[in-house]
């Protein structure tokens, strides 16, 4: 089996080259994120903190069983994620990340419901990307953040930073107001073809004000983590027969920390069903599988571990080795360690794909 | 590929009530008295999930002339039962009691939908078996009106919606399941909802056919609910019926669901094995819809992944319209197989079918 390459002691130069589309940066504490904020929101920030949609503004109502690898946390203190060095050491270094495309969760603005607030937000997220990594590692790269619910504001965003190539996609919340695919949000769509930045969704989007699951609130982390995989496929499903794919055709969207095993399955049962109702969605030139396969990757962490291997291999092969694009979640307690997983028969070619060129050719590395 | 031989047991039938006024005869004194001074009759109960007209709640040749889909007892002999050559058939009722808010006009309601079943359907031809429909809004009553109906031998299953007001495993649905598991009835989690939460977990949809296709989503988080809250760690003897589910889904669904508990299922000290094995002993599914690759080839990968030849169960989901002619089964479905989905998994799941049978 090709995986023996990995077993084997190897230098630097032929072990196999790591793109990691899903890495944590963290602040040190929250105030890290003031110096980045106009006088008036570090003023309202410290006043009235962050307004949300759920009832601990400070905490997830899921507290998880561990946050964080332990063995994360950087010698020098702060929480795991927060110290560029010890990551370098920890992650880049040692798995051979050659880019690694940062996802900064927090504080984003996404799920702020001042979205003035939200927006000032987003874009001292940016700045400190700027300021703590990107411009510090040259391997990180950042994702532009935007507050979805003030589409001029989110524009505004994207185009401040499009010719900035440090910056390689606009990140926003898989669970916005209204599902993804809706009209209001099509001016973020429209600057992002037009600047070739691919859309980048990150679970979970809290704190957008509704249930987590259709089925209403879970309660327990193990069942909240599921929902990282039903959130994926709501913003999925929407973007697909909303029509986002049709009216912007050279939009890309990258569905991050969902899986992907359920691709396949879900776009079989949208054929399907498309098939008997496309009267209700005359806009959709195509079947719904075709928008999928043209405009769709998966990053691949948490890699789904089928019962048999062999089931993995089929599961990719209904999706296309083309759209996945491999991640670790580092440093999240459920990374995905690149010498550990995809430990399926698959040829070299299969997995350059996944670990590398296929993150190269959506977002433009190099 | 179509039904080979006589004798299948069909486990989900749809039978459309005409009316609130088609019920009020099984209403008592009170409810008579309410439905008149509120003329409640002249209000809609068809629910939100399958409006009647709509492409995928009546296949074009099985709409009866007249009423909703599934309202004609002719029609469903002629092509439900004579057609595919069933030997039993489970009728499922979708209809507005589960909607309200209203807990006793819920259980009313409910009632009389169970009355009219029986005097409607039951009564008028042998081959035919129920479920019950329960005001879930409240299981205790719930669990009352499972405990009143179980005396009637042919409703063999509890049906529920799978969209509810909290998630399925929470312990305050856990009468209605004490109730289901002393009894020897299946709760039957059927496709659709009450709309108490988005049916998307992004947000209200645009499309009924996002609605539908997103029924996937609300299963899965309705196994995840029934599994980590460790309901079947509780009731050991009771299995749930997941009704037009499709099938495909729940394999990569459990690959993660196993993935997942093993790393933090110190949280959920009750569930002491992998949650795939936890619904193989304990879930079943019907086969339509089949949400199945395109062309024949891959049937059997998708059939291997579920790891069992117990998990699924032969239905048509008349009328809806989820397949054209006589083609209730994939192609390819090879024959040992055939015969668990037609009868012997039926059999295992509804004991109820089973004493009717030996």
């Amino acid at each position: 089996m090709s995986i023996t390459e990995l077993d084997r002691p190897a230098s630097t130069d032929t072990r196999l080259k790591v793109v990691d589309c899903d890495i944590h940066p963290t602040m040190r504490e929250d105030s890290q994120i003031l110096p980045f904020l106009p006088k008036r929101w570090q003023d309202h920030y410290k006043t009235y903190r962050r307004n949300v949609r759920q009832g601990l503004h400070g905490t997830l109502t899921h507290p998880r069983m561990q946050v964080n690898r332990i063995d994360a946390i950087p010698p020098g203190g702060g929480p795991p994620g927060s110290d560029l060095d010890f990551m370098r050491r920890q992650h880049l270094d040692a798995n051979n990340i050659e880019w690694g495309l940062l996802q900064a969760l927090q504080p984003s603005g996404a799920a702020e419901r001042n979205v003035e607030f939200g927006a000032a937000l987003a874009s001292a997220n940016n700045d400190w990307q700027i300021a703590e990594w990107i411009d510090k590692e040259p391997r990180l790269k950042g994702s532009i953040q935007v507050t979805q619910e003030y589409p001029e504001a989110a524009v505004r965003e994207i185009e401040k930073r499009a010719n900035d190539r440090r910056f390689v996609q606009v990140s926003m919340s898989p669970r916005a107001d209204e599902p993804l695919g809706r009209r209001r949000y099509w001016p973020i769509f429209e600057a992002c073809e037009r600047n070739d930045l691919p859309i980048g969704l990150h679970v979970p989007g809290f704190g957008a004000g509704y249930a987590s699951t259709p089925a209403g609130w879970p309660s327990f982390y193990l069942e909240e983590h599921q929902t990282f995989a039903f959130i994926i496929m709501g913003v999925f499903t929407s973007m697909v027969l909303e029509g986002a794919f049709e009216a912007f055709p050279g939009l890309k969207l990258v569905l991050v920390e969902g899986g992907f095993a359920w691709v396949a399955p879900l776009a079989w049962r949208l054929d399907k069903h498309w098939e008997r109702m496309r009267s209700e969605v005359p806009h959709l030139k195509r079947k719904p599988s075709d928008y999928i396969r043209e405009h769709i990757w998966y990053t691949t962490q948490p890699m789904e571990e089928p019962e048999r291997h062999e089931d993995l291999v089929r599961a990719i092969e209904w999706i296309g080795w083309d759209r996945l694009l491999f991640s670790t979640d580092y440093p999240h307690w459920d990374f995905d360690d690149p010498r550990m997983v995809l430990r399926v028969n698959v040829t070299n070619a299969q997995r350059r794909m996944i670990f590398s060129e296929n993150a190269k050719r959506v977002f433009r590395f190099g | 590929m179509r039904v080979p031989y006589k004798g299948a047991i069909d486990c989900d039938v749809h039978v459309g009530v005409p009316g609130l006024s088609a019920l009020v005869p099984y209403l008592d004194a009170y409810w008579q008295e309410r439905v008149r001074v509120q003329q409640l009759e002249r209000l809609d109960f068809s629910i939100t999930s399958y409006p009647p007209s709509m492409p995928l709640s009546g296949r074009p040749d099985w709409r009866p002339e007249k009423g909703p889909p599934g309202s004609d007892l002719a029609l469903l002999q002629a092509k439900a039962l004579d057609g595919f050559g069933s030997r039993f058939a489970i009728l499922n009722a979708l209809w507005g009691s589960q909607m309200l808010f209203a807990e006793d006009m819920a259980a009313a309601f409910c009632r009389a939908v169970n009355d009219w079943v029986a005097a409607e359907w039951l009564d008028r031809d042998p081959r035919l078996r129920a479920s019950i429909m329960v005001p879930t809004q409240n299981p205790e009553l719930a669990a009352e009106e499972i405990e009143h109906r179980a005396r009637d031998p042919r409703f063999v299953q509890v049906l529920v919606l799978a969209g509810l007001d909290l998630p399925l495993g929470r312990r305050q649905h856990w009468p209605m399941f004490r109730a289901a598991e002393r009894l020897g009835l299946p709760i039957g989690v059927h496709a659709g909802s009450t709309y108490r939460h988005p049916p998307s977990a992004s947000g209200w949809p645009s499309y009924l056919l996002e609605d539908y296709v997103s029924n996937t989503q609300l299963f899965a988080a309705q196994l995840t609910s029934l599994v980590s809250e460790g309901v079947f760690a509780k009731f050991p003897g009771l299995t749930v019926v997941l009704l037009e589910s499709g099938f495909t889904w729940l394999a990569p669904f459990a690959w993660k669901f196993n993935k997942t508990w093993r790393g933090v299922r110190s949280e959920v000290p009750w569930v002491t094995k992998p949650p795939f094995d936890v619904i193989r002993d304990h879930v079943r599914l019907t086969i339509q819809p089949a949400d199945l690759p395109p062309g024949a080839a891959p049937l059997g990968d998708v059939l291997d992944q579920l790891g069992s030849d117990e998990l699924l169960l032969f239905a048509t989901d008349f009328p809806h319209w989820q397949f054209d002619g006589d083609d209730a089964l994939p192609d390819g479905l090879p024959p040992d197989l055939t015969r668990k989905i037609l009868i012997d998994n039926p059999l295992a799941t509804y004991s109820r079918l089973r004493e009717t049978v030996s």
